[in-house]
């Protein structure tokens, strides 16, 4: 009789996951900002910083920020995967790949946040 | 030589194994399906997106920091090189954001037949195309 066993690994599920609802995140703010954005005839500085300055706005676009990070990481990661074969090189680039995109999230988020 | 069973028929597992299954893996000799085109720029225009993440957010911020860096940002975005990246980004935006939604829609087993896999390939190959061309004209 075979008995799998499966421990100790994750199969990658929780990333596969992740990938998808950070996707959908994602999707829903670009359609809701495409849609109040393009309705708009001209935009100047006070409309579009008024625009990204509302409370609930930030919230959303802290959420998008987040989302799009998370998407890029798992997304990035897998290319290192798929075509990088030496450990060492395959390392580094991970490392490399989450120093920059941890730093592009504090950036964002300031951006949005000193508003 | 196959091996056979008692009642002289050939064993399935030896026929797979003997058979010599061409090997066409070459890229540059094998023609991709629609298909295969899409996903593969799924991942360029993904890979290219994060390159140039920096310099998004760094317009990101021009736009928002102060009236005087929205004029820099509208002098930086408006300079003819800026304008064909930001034109190849939001194609790459586009792409990735229709097959991402064909991705989605193949999770829930919606359209994973041979003939609709293909036509919905080919409908985020156009869609993204024709999107980019609307919204490039508007946006500049």
């Amino acid at each position: 009789m075979v008995k799998e066993i499966i421990v100790g690994a994750h199969y990658g599920l929780k990333d596969w996951l992740a990938q998808r609802i950070t996707a959908a995140v994602m999707a829903v703010y670009t359609l809701l900002v495409a849609v109040l954005l393009l309705g708009q005839e001209r935009l100047t500085y006070e409309s579009w910083r008024g625009f990204m300055a509302g409370g609930f706005m930030r919230f959303l676009t802290f959420l998008f920020v987040v989302s799009l990070i998370w998407h890029v990481w798992v997304g990035v990661r897998d290319i290192w995967m798929d075509y990088v074969k030496p450990t060492g090189v395959r390392l580094a680039l991970h490392t490399l790949t989450l120093l920059a995109l941890v730093g592009c999230l504090g950036w964002a988020v300031s951006i949005i946040w000193r508003l | 030589m196959l091996r056979r069973t008692a009642k002289g028929e050939y064993l399935m597992s030896e026929i797979t194994l003997k058979k010599e299954r061409p090997k066409h893996l070459d890229l540059r000799v094998i023609k991709q399906p629609i298909p295969a085109i899409a996903s593969i720029l799924h991942r360029v225009s993904g890979a290219g997106l994060f390159l140039m993440l920096p310099f998004l957010i760094y317009l990101l911020q021009l736009s928002l920091e102060s009236p005087q860096s929205f004029e820099t940002f509208k002098a930086v975005a408006g300079h003819p090189l800026a304008k064909l990246v930001l034109l190849g980004l939001l194609w790459a935006f586009l792409h990735h954001f229709c097959m991402g939604i064909r991705i989605l829609l193949l999770d829930l087993n919606m359209g994973t037949d041979l003939q609709p896999a293909r036509t919905s390939a080919k409908a985020v190959l156009a869609v993204s195309l024709v999107l980019t061309a609307i919204l490039g004209v508007k946006l500049w």
